[in-house]
Protein backbone atom coordinates (compact mmCIF):
# COMPACT_ATOMS: atom_id res chain seq x y z
CA UNK A 1 0.00 0.00 0.00
CA UNK A 2 1.31 3.43 -1.09
CA UNK A 3 1.89 5.91 2.06
CA UNK A 4 0.07 9.39 2.64
CA UNK A 5 1.94 12.19 1.02
CA UNK A 6 0.88 15.82 1.87
CA UNK A 7 -0.21 17.22 -1.21
CA UNK A 8 -2.07 20.62 -2.64
CA UNK A 9 -5.81 19.66 -4.17
CA UNK A 10 -4.60 20.85 -7.61
CA UNK A 11 -1.50 18.85 -7.34
CA UNK A 12 -3.20 15.82 -6.20
CA UNK A 13 -5.39 15.94 -9.15
CA UNK A 14 -2.54 16.32 -11.35
CA UNK A 15 -0.54 13.51 -10.21
CA UNK A 16 -3.82 11.49 -10.12
CA UNK A 17 -3.98 12.17 -13.40
CA UNK A 18 -0.33 11.12 -14.50
CA UNK A 19 -0.79 8.07 -12.79
CA UNK A 20 -4.12 7.05 -14.37
CA UNK A 21 -2.29 7.04 -18.20
CA UNK A 22 -2.74 11.06 -18.63
CA UNK A 23 -0.25 11.81 -21.05
CA UNK A 24 -1.54 14.95 -22.32
CA UNK A 25 -2.00 17.97 -20.51
CA UNK A 26 -3.43 21.60 -22.24
CA UNK A 27 -3.96 24.40 -20.29
CA UNK A 28 -3.59 27.92 -19.39
CA UNK A 29 -2.96 29.76 -16.35
CA UNK A 30 -5.99 31.21 -14.17
CA UNK A 31 -6.22 31.50 -10.65
CA UNK A 32 -6.81 29.20 -8.31
CA UNK A 33 -6.50 26.33 -10.31
CA UNK A 34 -2.40 27.06 -11.92
CA UNK A 35 -0.89 24.39 -9.49
CA UNK A 36 -2.24 21.90 -12.14
CA UNK A 37 -0.48 23.44 -14.86
CA UNK A 38 2.53 23.81 -12.97
CA UNK A 39 3.15 20.27 -11.93
CA UNK A 40 2.26 19.20 -15.55
CA UNK A 41 4.86 21.47 -16.72
CA UNK A 42 7.33 19.74 -14.11
CA UNK A 43 6.16 16.24 -14.60
CA UNK A 44 4.81 15.89 -18.36
CA UNK A 45 8.56 16.43 -19.96
CA UNK A 46 10.14 13.44 -17.40
CA UNK A 47 7.74 10.83 -18.25
CA UNK A 48 7.12 11.35 -22.27
CA UNK A 49 3.94 13.12 -22.11
CA UNK A 50 2.89 16.34 -23.32
CA UNK A 51 2.11 19.65 -21.41
CA UNK A 52 1.35 22.50 -23.46
CA UNK A 53 0.60 25.80 -22.38
CA UNK A 54 -2.00 26.75 -24.87
CA UNK A 55 -2.68 30.63 -26.40
CA UNK A 56 -5.99 30.82 -25.27
CA UNK A 57 -8.50 28.31 -23.18
CA UNK A 58 -10.30 27.72 -26.47
CA UNK A 59 -7.01 26.57 -28.10
CA UNK A 60 -6.67 23.91 -25.10
CA UNK A 61 -9.96 22.22 -25.07
CA UNK A 62 -9.53 21.60 -29.06
CA UNK A 63 -6.31 20.46 -28.11
CA UNK A 64 -7.76 18.02 -25.54
CA UNK A 65 -10.65 16.82 -28.57
CA UNK A 66 -7.97 16.31 -30.91
CA UNK A 67 -6.09 13.75 -27.94
CA UNK A 68 -8.98 12.44 -26.92
CA UNK A 69 -10.21 11.38 -30.66
CA UNK A 70 -7.43 9.23 -31.09
CA UNK A 71 -8.21 7.71 -27.86
CA UNK A 72 -5.92 9.29 -25.20
CA UNK A 73 -6.49 10.27 -22.16
CA UNK A 74 -6.20 13.52 -22.23
CA UNK A 75 -7.27 16.77 -20.03
CA UNK A 76 -7.50 20.85 -19.26
CA UNK A 77 -8.23 22.33 -16.11
CA UNK A 78 -9.28 26.01 -15.58
CA UNK A 79 -11.18 28.24 -13.40
CA UNK A 80 -14.76 29.99 -14.04
CA UNK A 81 -14.03 32.43 -16.39
CA UNK A 82 -11.81 30.37 -18.66
CA UNK A 83 -14.11 27.72 -18.23
CA UNK A 84 -17.00 29.96 -19.98
CA UNK A 85 -14.04 30.15 -22.83
CA UNK A 86 -13.70 26.35 -23.15
CA UNK A 87 -17.81 26.22 -23.52
CA UNK A 88 -17.57 25.84 -26.98
CA UNK A 89 -15.40 23.04 -27.56
CA UNK A 90 -17.07 20.94 -24.47
CA UNK A 91 -19.99 20.92 -26.84
CA UNK A 92 -17.88 19.66 -29.14
CA UNK A 93 -16.65 17.64 -27.10
CA UNK A 94 -19.77 16.54 -26.07
CA UNK A 95 -21.45 15.98 -30.10
CA UNK A 96 -18.36 13.55 -30.89
CA UNK A 97 -19.25 11.77 -27.93
CA UNK A 98 -15.57 11.71 -26.56
CA UNK A 99 -14.82 11.25 -23.37
CA UNK A 100 -11.77 13.91 -21.74
CA UNK A 101 -10.57 15.33 -17.90
CA UNK A 102 -11.68 18.72 -17.67
CA UNK A 103 -11.35 20.42 -14.21
CA UNK A 104 -12.77 23.81 -13.16
CA UNK A 105 -11.50 25.11 -9.48
CA UNK A 106 -14.34 27.50 -9.24
CA UNK A 107 -14.19 31.73 -8.48
CA UNK A 108 -16.57 34.05 -7.95
CA UNK A 109 -17.83 35.53 -10.86
CA UNK A 110 -19.49 36.90 -13.06
CA UNK A 111 -17.15 38.31 -15.40
CA UNK A 112 -13.71 38.56 -14.41
CA UNK A 113 -14.89 38.40 -10.87
CA UNK A 114 -12.46 37.41 -7.92
CA UNK A 115 -10.19 35.11 -7.68
CA UNK A 116 -11.56 33.66 -4.19
CA UNK A 117 -13.45 30.66 -3.84
CA UNK A 118 -17.04 29.98 -5.66
CA UNK A 119 -19.50 27.10 -5.98
CA UNK A 120 -21.49 29.80 -9.02
CA UNK A 121 -21.12 27.67 -12.17
CA UNK A 122 -23.41 25.04 -10.62
CA UNK A 123 -25.66 25.46 -13.34
CA UNK A 124 -23.83 26.26 -15.83
CA UNK A 125 -21.27 22.62 -15.29
CA UNK A 126 -24.47 21.16 -14.43
CA UNK A 127 -26.86 21.82 -17.56
CA UNK A 128 -24.42 21.07 -20.35
CA UNK A 129 -21.89 23.82 -20.65
CA UNK A 130 -22.39 25.12 -23.71
CA UNK A 131 -24.80 24.42 -26.81
CA UNK A 132 -27.20 22.45 -27.56
CA UNK A 133 -28.60 19.12 -25.77
CA UNK A 134 -26.30 17.54 -23.68
CA UNK A 135 -24.71 16.87 -20.09
CA UNK A 136 -21.28 16.51 -18.98
CA UNK A 137 -20.21 14.22 -15.80
CA UNK A 138 -19.99 16.14 -13.10
CA UNK A 139 -18.04 15.34 -9.60
CA UNK A 140 -17.87 17.43 -6.68
CA UNK A 141 -14.88 16.42 -4.35
CA UNK A 142 -14.99 17.52 -0.51
CA UNK A 143 -11.09 16.60 0.32
CA UNK A 144 -7.95 16.24 -1.11
CA UNK A 145 -8.01 12.58 -1.00
CA UNK A 146 -11.48 12.61 -3.08
CA UNK A 147 -9.26 14.96 -5.67
CA UNK A 148 -7.28 12.29 -6.77
CA UNK A 149 -9.56 9.52 -6.30
CA UNK A 150 -12.22 11.08 -8.85
CA UNK A 151 -9.55 12.26 -11.47
CA UNK A 152 -9.73 8.13 -11.86
CA UNK A 153 -13.45 8.07 -11.57
CA UNK A 154 -13.70 10.90 -13.92
CA UNK A 155 -11.57 8.90 -16.79
CA UNK A 156 -13.34 5.73 -16.18
CA UNK A 157 -16.74 7.25 -16.07
CA UNK A 158 -16.32 9.06 -19.30
CA UNK A 159 -15.03 6.68 -21.05
CA UNK A 160 -17.88 4.28 -20.01
CA UNK A 161 -20.20 6.62 -21.14
CA UNK A 162 -17.79 8.31 -24.10
CA UNK A 163 -19.08 11.36 -22.82
CA UNK A 164 -16.34 14.78 -20.98
CA UNK A 165 -16.00 13.95 -17.50
CA UNK A 166 -15.53 17.72 -14.78
CA UNK A 167 -14.54 17.84 -11.85
CA UNK A 168 -16.34 21.02 -10.28
CA UNK A 169 -13.87 21.81 -7.18
CA UNK A 170 -13.52 25.18 -5.81
CA UNK A 171 -10.74 27.43 -4.78
CA UNK A 172 -10.42 26.48 -1.15
CA UNK A 173 -10.25 22.35 -2.15
CA UNK A 174 -7.28 23.62 -5.43
CA UNK A 175 -5.14 25.26 -2.45
CA UNK A 176 -5.28 23.60 0.71
CA UNK A 177 -3.41 20.33 1.86
CA UNK A 178 -3.98 17.33 3.30
CA UNK A 179 -2.63 14.01 3.38
CA UNK A 180 -3.45 12.04 0.55
CA UNK A 181 -2.82 8.16 -0.77
CA UNK A 182 -2.30 8.43 -4.41
CA UNK A 183 -3.64 6.10 -7.04
CA UNK A 184 -1.24 3.13 -7.56
CA UNK A 185 0.29 3.97 -10.52
CA UNK A 186 -0.83 0.90 -12.83
CA UNK A 187 -2.25 2.23 -16.05
CA UNK A 188 0.16 2.16 -18.86
CA UNK A 189 -1.13 4.84 -21.61
CA UNK A 190 -0.33 2.94 -24.36
CA UNK A 191 -3.17 0.37 -23.42
CA UNK A 192 -5.95 2.60 -23.38
CA UNK A 193 -6.98 3.56 -27.53
CA UNK A 194 -7.10 0.24 -28.11
CA UNK A 195 -9.96 -0.26 -25.71
CA UNK A 196 -11.60 2.59 -27.59
CA UNK A 197 -13.20 0.71 -31.30
CA UNK A 198 -13.94 4.53 -31.91
CA UNK A 199 -10.89 6.35 -31.90
CA UNK A 200 -9.19 7.55 -34.72
CA UNK A 201 -5.92 5.16 -33.78
CA UNK A 202 -5.07 4.50 -37.70
CA UNK A 203 -6.70 1.67 -39.57
CA UNK A 204 -3.33 -0.14 -40.83
CA UNK A 205 -5.64 -0.79 -44.09
CA UNK A 206 -7.27 -3.63 -42.33
CA UNK A 207 -10.64 -1.51 -41.23
CA UNK A 208 -12.83 1.18 -42.59
CA UNK A 209 -11.48 4.82 -40.93
CA UNK A 210 -13.03 5.66 -37.89
CA UNK A 211 -14.82 9.57 -38.00
CA UNK A 212 -14.75 11.33 -35.25
CA UNK A 213 -17.43 14.51 -35.94
CA UNK A 214 -20.30 16.30 -34.27
CA UNK A 215 -21.32 17.91 -37.61
CA UNK A 216 -24.69 16.06 -38.73
CA UNK A 217 -26.63 18.13 -41.47
CA UNK A 218 -29.71 15.58 -42.11
CA UNK A 219 -31.97 16.25 -39.02
CA UNK A 220 -33.22 12.67 -39.15
CA UNK A 221 -29.69 11.57 -38.16
CA UNK A 222 -29.06 14.38 -36.03
CA UNK A 223 -31.90 13.68 -33.67
CA UNK A 224 -31.07 9.90 -34.04
CA UNK A 225 -27.54 11.05 -32.45
CA UNK A 226 -29.25 13.19 -29.99
CA UNK A 227 -31.52 10.48 -28.81
CA UNK A 228 -28.91 7.93 -28.48
CA UNK A 229 -26.92 9.79 -26.22
CA UNK A 230 -29.77 10.48 -24.19
CA UNK A 231 -30.04 6.91 -23.59
CA UNK A 232 -27.13 6.55 -22.16
CA UNK A 233 -27.49 9.73 -19.83
CA UNK A 234 -30.32 7.96 -18.58
CA UNK A 235 -28.20 4.84 -17.93
CA UNK A 236 -25.68 7.00 -16.24
CA UNK A 237 -28.40 8.24 -14.33
CA UNK A 238 -29.56 5.09 -13.37
CA UNK A 239 -26.25 3.74 -12.53
CA UNK A 240 -23.61 5.97 -11.36
CA UNK A 241 -25.72 8.67 -8.77
CA UNK A 242 -23.01 8.89 -5.77
CA UNK A 243 -23.17 10.81 -2.78
CA UNK A 244 -22.67 11.12 1.23
CA UNK A 245 -25.28 10.81 3.91
CA UNK A 246 -23.66 12.23 7.40
CA UNK A 247 -25.51 11.56 10.66
CA UNK A 248 -28.80 11.04 8.69
CA UNK A 249 -30.34 7.93 10.23
CA UNK A 250 -32.65 10.32 13.09
CA UNK A 251 -32.29 13.75 11.13
CA UNK A 252 -35.16 16.01 11.38
CA UNK A 253 -32.90 18.62 9.55
CA UNK A 254 -30.87 17.57 5.97
CA UNK A 255 -28.42 20.35 5.33
CA UNK A 256 -27.00 19.11 1.79
CA UNK A 257 -23.73 20.94 0.58
CA UNK A 258 -20.46 20.01 -1.64
CA UNK A 259 -17.11 20.80 -1.57
CA UNK A 260 -15.70 23.81 0.64
CA UNK A 261 -19.16 24.28 2.42
CA UNK A 262 -19.81 20.18 2.95
CA UNK A 263 -16.55 20.63 5.39
CA UNK A 264 -17.96 23.56 7.16
CA UNK A 265 -20.98 22.36 7.61
CA UNK A 266 -20.03 18.90 9.20
CA UNK A 267 -18.23 21.40 12.34
CA UNK A 268 -21.61 23.26 12.68
CA UNK A 269 -23.57 19.83 12.30
CA UNK A 270 -21.33 18.50 15.32
CA UNK A 271 -22.00 21.62 17.36
CA UNK A 272 -25.80 21.12 16.49
CA UNK A 273 -26.01 17.66 17.34
CA UNK A 274 -24.38 18.77 21.21
CA UNK A 275 -27.12 20.92 21.04
CA UNK A 276 -29.43 18.35 20.65
CA UNK A 277 -30.63 19.07 17.24
CA UNK A 278 -31.25 16.39 14.86
CA UNK A 279 -29.86 16.80 11.93
CA UNK A 280 -27.44 15.26 9.51
CA UNK A 281 -26.36 15.86 6.10
CA UNK A 282 -26.42 14.51 2.44
CA UNK A 283 -23.81 15.62 0.16
CA UNK A 284 -23.98 14.65 -3.08
CA UNK A 285 -20.68 13.57 -4.94
CA UNK A 286 -21.84 13.58 -8.25
CA UNK A 287 -23.77 16.58 -9.47
CA UNK A 288 -24.63 15.61 -13.30
CA UNK A 289 -26.36 12.79 -12.41
CA UNK A 290 -27.79 14.69 -9.24
CA UNK A 291 -28.35 11.70 -6.70
CA UNK A 292 -32.09 12.00 -6.11
CA UNK A 293 -32.83 8.98 -4.43
CA UNK A 294 -31.36 9.81 -1.16
CA UNK A 295 -33.59 13.10 -1.16
CA UNK A 296 -36.76 11.27 -1.83
CA UNK A 297 -35.87 9.06 1.43
CA UNK A 298 -35.08 12.05 3.83
CA UNK A 299 -38.18 14.12 2.13
CA UNK A 300 -39.69 11.46 4.27
CA UNK A 301 -38.20 11.63 7.53
CA UNK A 302 -36.76 15.44 7.82
CA UNK A 303 -38.71 18.85 7.83
CA UNK A 304 -36.53 20.51 6.11
CA UNK A 305 -33.63 20.59 3.98
CA UNK A 306 -30.92 23.96 3.73
CA UNK A 307 -29.10 24.43 1.33
CA UNK A 308 -25.23 25.45 2.20
CA UNK A 309 -23.86 26.83 -1.19
CA UNK A 310 -21.44 29.41 -2.47
CA UNK A 311 -23.67 30.73 -5.12
CA UNK A 312 -27.28 32.50 -4.88
CA UNK A 313 -28.78 29.28 -4.49
CA UNK A 314 -28.60 27.01 -7.91
CA UNK A 315 -28.37 23.69 -5.94
CA UNK A 316 -31.18 24.84 -3.89
CA UNK A 317 -33.43 23.79 -7.17
CA UNK A 318 -32.40 20.85 -7.92
CA UNK A 319 -33.14 19.84 -3.82
CA UNK A 320 -36.44 21.09 -4.61
CA UNK A 321 -37.07 19.11 -8.11
CA UNK A 322 -35.53 15.95 -6.04
CA UNK A 323 -38.26 16.71 -3.58
CA UNK A 324 -40.42 17.46 -5.68
CA UNK A 325 -41.03 20.41 -3.47
CA UNK A 326 -42.55 18.35 -0.56
CA UNK A 327 -40.46 20.27 2.13
CA UNK A 328 -39.00 23.58 2.20
CA UNK A 329 -35.79 23.97 1.45
CA UNK A 330 -33.98 27.18 3.22
CA UNK A 331 -30.38 28.49 2.16
CA UNK A 332 -27.46 29.68 3.79
CA UNK A 333 -25.24 31.22 1.09
CA UNK A 334 -22.42 33.42 0.86
CA UNK A 335 -21.05 34.55 -3.12
CA UNK A 336 -18.51 36.58 -4.45
CA UNK A 337 -15.69 34.77 -2.55
CA UNK A 338 -16.99 35.09 0.94
CA UNK A 339 -17.16 31.23 2.64
CA UNK A 340 -20.33 30.56 5.24
CA UNK A 341 -18.92 30.47 8.80
CA UNK A 342 -19.42 27.26 11.08
CA UNK A 343 -21.54 29.87 12.95
CA UNK A 344 -23.45 31.25 10.16
CA UNK A 345 -24.22 27.59 9.37
CA UNK A 346 -25.37 26.69 13.05
CA UNK A 347 -27.37 29.77 13.39
CA UNK A 348 -29.04 28.53 10.25
CA UNK A 349 -29.62 24.83 11.22
CA UNK A 350 -31.14 26.02 14.67
CA UNK A 351 -33.58 28.13 12.43
CA UNK A 352 -34.90 25.36 10.76
CA UNK A 353 -34.78 23.13 14.14
CA UNK A 354 -37.30 25.21 15.67
CA UNK B 1 -7.47 17.29 21.11
CA UNK B 2 -7.09 19.64 18.01
CA UNK B 3 -4.85 22.48 17.68
CA UNK B 4 -5.48 25.21 15.13
CA UNK B 5 -3.26 27.60 14.24
CA UNK B 6 -3.15 30.35 12.18
CA UNK B 7 0.77 31.77 11.21
CA UNK B 8 0.05 35.71 9.52
CA UNK B 9 2.71 38.32 8.90
CA UNK B 10 4.59 39.52 5.56
CA UNK B 11 4.71 38.20 2.08
CA UNK B 12 8.41 36.68 2.11
CA UNK B 13 8.58 36.18 5.91
CA UNK B 14 8.06 32.13 5.29
CA UNK B 15 4.87 32.48 7.03
CA UNK B 16 3.20 29.70 4.39
CA UNK B 17 6.80 27.71 4.59
CA UNK B 18 6.27 26.98 8.87
CA UNK B 19 3.07 26.27 8.21
CA UNK B 20 4.15 23.41 5.98
CA UNK B 21 7.21 22.16 8.03
CA UNK B 22 4.17 21.82 10.81
CA UNK B 23 2.10 20.49 9.20
CA UNK B 24 4.55 18.10 7.89
CA UNK B 25 4.92 16.81 11.10
CA UNK B 26 1.76 16.34 12.13
CA UNK B 27 1.65 13.68 8.41
CA UNK B 28 4.67 11.84 9.94
CA UNK B 29 3.16 11.57 13.39
CA UNK B 30 0.20 10.34 11.73
CA UNK B 31 -2.42 12.83 12.83
CA UNK B 32 -5.33 14.23 10.95
CA UNK B 33 -4.17 17.61 9.14
CA UNK B 34 -5.05 20.43 7.20
CA UNK B 35 -2.93 23.61 5.94
CA UNK B 36 -5.01 26.61 4.03
CA UNK B 37 -2.96 29.27 2.89
CA UNK B 38 -4.34 32.55 2.22
CA UNK B 39 -3.75 33.14 -1.65
CA UNK B 40 -4.45 36.31 -3.85
CA UNK B 41 -2.70 39.05 -5.01
CA UNK B 42 -0.20 38.89 -2.21
CA UNK B 43 3.48 39.30 -2.55
CA UNK B 44 6.51 39.97 -0.61
CA UNK B 45 5.45 43.04 1.23
CA UNK B 46 1.83 42.10 1.10
CA UNK B 47 -0.34 40.39 3.58
CA UNK B 48 -0.29 36.92 3.96
CA UNK B 49 -1.38 33.90 6.37
CA UNK B 50 -1.61 30.12 6.40
CA UNK B 51 -4.51 28.23 8.55
CA UNK B 52 -3.31 25.03 9.79
CA UNK B 53 -4.93 22.51 12.04
CA UNK B 54 -3.27 19.45 13.74
CA UNK B 55 -6.16 16.71 15.16
CA UNK B 56 -6.28 13.17 16.83
CA UNK B 57 -9.67 13.47 15.17
CA UNK B 58 -10.64 14.10 11.06
CA UNK B 59 -10.25 17.34 10.06
CA UNK B 60 -14.16 19.44 9.25
CA UNK B 61 -13.40 22.41 7.78
CA UNK B 62 -9.72 23.39 7.29
CA UNK B 63 -11.27 27.31 7.86
CA UNK B 64 -10.24 28.34 11.05
CA UNK B 65 -12.24 30.91 13.09
CA UNK B 66 -10.35 30.67 16.26
CA UNK B 67 -7.58 29.75 16.63
CA UNK B 68 -6.12 28.57 19.90
CA UNK B 69 -2.28 28.79 18.53
CA UNK B 70 -2.23 32.63 17.07
CA UNK B 71 1.71 33.46 15.16
CA UNK B 72 2.07 37.41 13.85
CA UNK B 73 4.63 38.83 12.35
CA UNK B 74 3.56 42.14 12.06
CA UNK B 75 0.98 44.54 13.56
CA UNK B 76 -1.57 44.63 11.06
CA UNK B 77 -2.00 40.71 11.52
CA UNK B 78 -1.91 41.11 15.27
CA UNK B 79 -4.39 43.71 14.70
CA UNK B 80 -6.71 41.29 12.04
CA UNK B 81 -6.54 38.08 14.02
CA UNK B 82 -6.21 39.09 18.01
CA UNK B 83 -10.01 39.34 18.86
CA UNK B 84 -10.75 35.62 17.08
CA UNK B 85 -8.35 33.63 19.27
CA UNK B 86 -10.20 31.07 21.18
CA UNK B 87 -10.31 31.90 25.21
CA UNK B 88 -6.93 30.19 26.74
CA UNK B 89 -5.35 30.28 23.12
CA UNK B 90 -1.54 31.59 22.82
CA UNK B 91 -0.23 34.36 21.12
CA UNK B 92 3.26 34.01 19.36
CA UNK B 93 4.34 37.52 18.55
CA UNK B 94 7.57 38.49 17.47
CA UNK B 95 8.41 41.30 19.94
CA UNK B 96 11.18 42.79 17.33
CA UNK B 97 8.52 43.68 14.89
CA UNK B 98 5.87 44.37 16.61
CA UNK B 99 5.74 47.16 19.28
CA UNK B 100 2.24 46.64 21.42
CA UNK B 101 1.40 44.21 23.60
CA UNK B 102 -1.47 41.94 23.33
CA UNK B 103 -4.38 43.58 24.84
CA UNK B 104 -6.92 40.53 25.91
CA UNK B 105 -5.82 38.93 29.65
CA UNK B 106 -8.04 35.86 28.59
CA UNK B 107 -5.41 34.50 26.50
CA UNK B 108 -1.63 34.05 26.99
CA UNK B 109 1.50 35.68 24.96
CA UNK B 110 5.03 34.84 24.20
CA UNK B 111 6.64 37.69 23.20
CA UNK B 112 9.96 36.37 21.27
CA UNK B 113 12.10 38.58 19.56
CA UNK B 114 12.62 36.13 16.54
CA UNK B 115 13.69 38.83 13.80
CA UNK B 116 16.46 39.78 15.57
CA UNK B 117 17.48 36.36 17.48
CA UNK B 118 17.45 35.23 13.37
CA UNK B 119 20.17 38.50 12.88
CA UNK B 120 22.26 37.82 15.62
CA UNK B 121 22.55 33.92 14.62
CA UNK B 122 23.07 34.88 10.73
CA UNK B 123 19.48 33.75 9.76
CA UNK B 124 17.75 36.90 9.07
CA UNK B 125 15.15 34.97 6.89
CA UNK B 126 14.30 32.31 9.45
CA UNK B 127 12.74 34.27 12.32
CA UNK B 128 9.45 32.34 11.26
CA UNK B 129 11.50 28.80 12.38
CA UNK B 130 12.38 30.01 15.68
CA UNK B 131 8.88 31.18 16.07
CA UNK B 132 7.85 27.95 15.32
CA UNK B 133 10.27 25.64 17.66
CA UNK B 134 8.90 28.34 19.91
CA UNK B 135 5.00 26.92 19.04
CA UNK B 136 5.79 23.69 19.38
CA UNK B 137 7.69 23.73 22.58
CA UNK B 138 5.06 25.59 24.32
CA UNK B 139 2.20 23.86 23.22
CA UNK B 140 3.12 20.28 21.91
CA UNK B 141 0.81 19.99 18.89
CA UNK B 142 3.63 17.65 17.62
CA UNK B 143 7.09 16.45 18.75
CA UNK B 144 9.72 18.81 18.73
CA UNK B 145 12.25 15.99 16.93
CA UNK B 146 9.37 15.43 14.51
CA UNK B 147 9.65 19.44 13.52
CA UNK B 148 13.51 18.31 12.71
CA UNK B 149 12.25 15.46 10.73
CA UNK B 150 9.82 17.27 8.53
CA UNK B 151 12.28 20.28 8.04
CA UNK B 152 14.56 17.58 6.48
CA UNK B 153 11.63 16.05 4.59
CA UNK B 154 10.37 19.69 3.09
CA UNK B 155 13.11 21.94 2.28
CA UNK B 156 13.36 22.37 -1.08
CA UNK B 157 16.39 20.94 -3.06
CA UNK B 158 17.16 24.49 -4.03
CA UNK B 159 17.69 25.62 -0.30
CA UNK B 160 19.58 22.09 0.66
CA UNK B 161 22.31 24.54 1.69
CA UNK B 162 19.95 26.21 4.68
CA UNK B 163 18.99 22.77 6.18
CA UNK B 164 21.66 23.21 9.05
CA UNK B 165 20.46 26.92 9.75
CA UNK B 166 16.98 26.25 9.99
CA UNK B 167 17.90 23.33 12.36
CA UNK B 168 19.28 25.68 14.64
CA UNK B 169 16.79 28.27 14.14
CA UNK B 170 14.02 25.76 15.58
CA UNK B 171 16.54 24.82 17.86
CA UNK B 172 16.72 28.60 19.29
CA UNK B 173 13.50 28.79 19.40
CA UNK B 174 12.44 25.52 20.96
CA UNK B 175 15.52 26.50 23.79
CA UNK B 176 13.74 29.89 24.08
CA UNK B 177 10.90 28.78 25.41
CA UNK B 178 12.49 25.73 27.78
CA UNK B 179 15.61 27.38 28.51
Amino acid sequence: MSSKVLMKGNEAIAEAAIRCGCRHYFGYPITPQTEIAAYMSKRMPKIGGTFLQAESEIAAINMVYGAAASGRRAMTSSSSPGVSLKAEGISYLAGADLPALIVNVQRGGPGLGGIQPSQSDYFFMTRGPGHGDFHIIVLAPATVQEMADMTRLAFELGEKYRMPAMLLADGTMGQMMEPVVLPEDTVDPESIPATKPWATTGTDMKRPHNIVNSLYLKPEELEKTNLERFGRYAKLEREECRWEEYMMDDAEVCVVSVGITARVSKNAIVAARKEGIKVGMIRPITLYPFPKKPFAKAAENVRSFITVELNMGQMNEDVRLATNCSRPVAMCNRVGGMIPSVDEVLASIRKEAK
Amino acid sequence: MTFETIMAGFGGQGLLFSGKVLAHAALIEGKELSWLPSYGPEMRGGTCNCSVIVSDDPVGSPIIAHPNILMVMNEPSLDKFEDTVATGGIIFVDSSLIERKVGRDDVAAVYIPATKMAKDMEATSLANMIILGAIVAKTGCVKCETVSNALRETISARKANLLDLNLKAVEAGIKFIKG
